[in-house]
């Protein structure tokens, strides 16, 4: 059941005016994997995940999602689709006139069949597994932290146990142990619901922590795919400073080498 | 749903006895095919294929009001583990209070919050104030750039609007005056007519709602936006003092825009006014500008007077509403909408006030 390709990018190029963000870029995300996406600010990792979610159009290439083509689907299929995935934007992107419950609610809402209680139930569980306190429940998204939102963006994204998360830095903003549990709870995840996940991250703790798979993003595609250990033999520039600089030192630190 | 897809998931549940026998998926979307089965049930989950949390979630529920589950893979078993683990725990409910209670607690609230309102209000007028000390003081500091940029915004742009609503308003008052005193042979005191009520009342009331309508939303929503994106606290850590910076220039060019605007507002009124009366009743422009002389200027005054007070007014509420703007921008719109709404119900109540006192000062 592993290893086939969930998500299959190839020769994407997107851009806005003149401003080539992607060209020629392929990337294959494989079922049951957590695939971490780095690459410098601005090189267009909010707009990879985008594109791949259909939310930004592209002038060139194909994306494949779990077999179908993004950008030819008819309404139906796509919610149907839409269904299968689920996505945690930068900030949250919580529904600011709506509880944090409500919020998780909101995709629950297109199951026929569930009765108040149990949409209620879920909701509760996945904001508990986000790992937030019962208390948040009732809150406002403007009510919280900015960690605590993230959470709460991340139990929406869980809501309907999707096939494919989606994730744009989940641990940015995060105190380190928040930062750490939040890493443990996306591999049990993984684990306990064979997800695939799509983690955008500057955060190399998370690359070590819970990442099978990197893909370095750089000068409009992806330069490099593999495991850490692999990203370390990479000579390109930018890679070797990327994973050799102080801080990837710092991570790797106590981290049995893998080679 | 329509999913267009082979692999559509699908629960069968067969009950036999005390126990449901399932088998497929057990996952969101077919969740609502339990819902038949009580609570105590045994449940045999053999034939189970795929199971996700809101599954592993039912079942938990379940096991917890006594039902019995058999059959369990080793897989499905750590992930109703991990459910399990992470059911939330509700905090302990907190008792609530009687009806009558709740009632004189919102009321007091309520009251309690205008009051505040209020007091806040005051200590708005009372930071500007001493923000403007502070500017003439230290005259190097004096936000003059933004004064102007704000005077050309509040004040030169609602002029063409400030003066077509006067004129109308001016062959209003000479069509309907014209027509009731024309049922007395007094038609020349249309002229007195419009020239009150247009020096005293309305040139400066209207134009007051307008500039509130248009300026109050403004200043709130510019200040509320910088705030709601946390600049003003960026200004503060800076050394940058937001009275002085942002409040100060926006109260100050309305309080000198709006006498102004009023001024305006009074010539176009009484020009429209006098265009009416020439062409309904035939009062020449030379005989509306006689009779003109002889309205006592105390009415100008006394429209005038007020110009300045309703710009603090209009001025301090936008400003105050931009400043509790939070972090979200639901406030922001919310904020904008009050603030418009209670300048221009203060500017009304503000009017009033100043014609008892009037009336009472014999002005
Ligand atoms: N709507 C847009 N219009 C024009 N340019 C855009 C738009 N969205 C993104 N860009 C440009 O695309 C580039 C990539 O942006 P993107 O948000 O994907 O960066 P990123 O890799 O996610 O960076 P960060 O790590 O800071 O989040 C940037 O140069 C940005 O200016
Ligand atoms: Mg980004």
């Amino acid at each position: 059941m592993n290893g086939d390709p969930v998500v299959r990018v190839r020769g994407l190029r997107t851009q806005f005016g003149d401003h080539v963000v992607h060209d020629g870029l392929d990337l294959d995300l494989r079922r049951g994997e957590i695939l971490g996406v780095v690459g410098g600010s601005g090189t267009g990792k909010s707009v990879l995940l985008r594109a791949i979610v259909g939310l930004e159009a592209c002038q060139g290439g194909t994306i494949e999602v779990l077999g179908k083509q993004i950008g030819t689907l008819s309404g139906p299929d796509r919610r149907a689709l839409e269904q299968r995935w689920g996505v945690m934007f930068q900030d949250g992107a919580l529904f600011s006139s709506l509880t944090v419950r409500e919020n998780v609610e909101v995709p629950l809402k297109a199951v026929a069949g569930l009765s108040d209680a149990q949409r209620q139930g879920l909701a509760e569980l996945k904001i508990s597994m986000a790992g937030l306190p019962w208390k948040a429940n009732g809150n406002y998204p403007s009510d919280l932290s900015g960690g605590m939102r993230k959470r709460a963006g991340l139990a929406r994204a869980l809501a309907l146990d999707p096939e494919i998360v989606f994730l744009d830095e989940p641990t940015a903003g995060l105190d380190p142990i928040g930062a750490s549990a939040f890493d443990k709870l996306i591999v049990t995840l993984r684990d306990a619901l064979n997800l695939s996940v799509f983690l955008v991250t500057h955060d190399l703790d998370t690359l070590h922590a819970c990442c099978d798979r990197v893909a370095v993003l750089a000068e409009r595609k992806v330069l490099a795919t593999g495991t850490m250990a692999q990203m370390l033999q990479v000579d390109h520039p930018w890679v070797h400073e990327y994973f050799h600089g102080p801080r990837a030192r710092a991570a790797t630190d106590g981290i049995p080498d893998k080679d | 749903m329509t999913v267009a897809d082979a692999a559509l998931p699908d629960l069968s549940v067969k009950v036999v006895g005390h126990r449901a026998i399932l088998s497929g998926h057990l996952v969101v979307w077919t969740l609502g095919k339990l819902s038949d089965t009580p609570d105590a049930a045994g449940i045999d989950l053999a034939g189970v294929v795929r199971m996700d949390t809101a599954g592993a979630w039912e079942l938990a529920r379940r096991r917890a009001a006594g039902g019995t589950l058999t059959g369990l893979s080793d897989h499905h078993a750590g992930l109703l583990a991990t459910v399990t683990r992470a059911l939330p725990v509700p905090d302990p409910a907190v008792k609530a209070p009687p009806w009558w209670s709740r009632i004189l607690d919102g009321t007091g609230r309520r009251v309690a919050g205008a009051l505040a309102y209020l007091g806040e209000l005051t200590e708005y007028l009372g930071r500007t104030l001493a923000a403007l000390g502070r500017g003439l003081r230290h005259l190097s500091r004096f936000p003059a750039t933004s004064l102007i940029h704000h005077c050309q915004e509040t004040g030169l742009r609602a002029v063409p609007i400030v003066a077509v609503m006067s004129f109308l308003i001016g062959v209003v008052l000479a069509f309907q005056g014209s027509d009731q005193l024309r049922q007395f042979g007094a038609e020349v005191f249309v002229v007195d007519l419009i020239a009150i009520s247009i020096l005293r009342e309305l040139g400066i009331l209207l134009t007051a709602i307008i500039v509130a309508g248009r300026t109050a939303s403004a200043l709130t929503a510019s200040i509320g936006s910088m705030k709601m994106r946390q600049e003003i606290d960026a200004m503060r850590t800076l050394g940058l003092d937001p009275d002085l910076v942002l409040v100060l220039p926006r109260v100050l060019a309305l309080v000198l825009m709006l006498p102004i605007l009023g001024l305006v507002s009074a010539l176009t009124g009484l020009l429209g006014g006098a265009v009416m009366s020439w062409i309904e009743l035939g009062i020449s422009p030379a005989v509306f500008v006689a009779r003109l002389a002889d309205v006592s200027v105390s009415h100008a005054v006394v429209g005038l007077i007020k110009a300045p007070v309703f710009a603090l007014i209009i001025g301090v509420i936008g400003c105050h509403a931009g400043m509790r703007v939070g972090q979200d921008a639901e406030s922001l719109g919310r904020m904008t909408s009050s603030a418009v709404v209670s300048a221009i119900f203060a500017v009304i109540i503000a009017d009033a006030a100043f014609s008892v006192f009037f009336a009472q000062v014999g002005l």
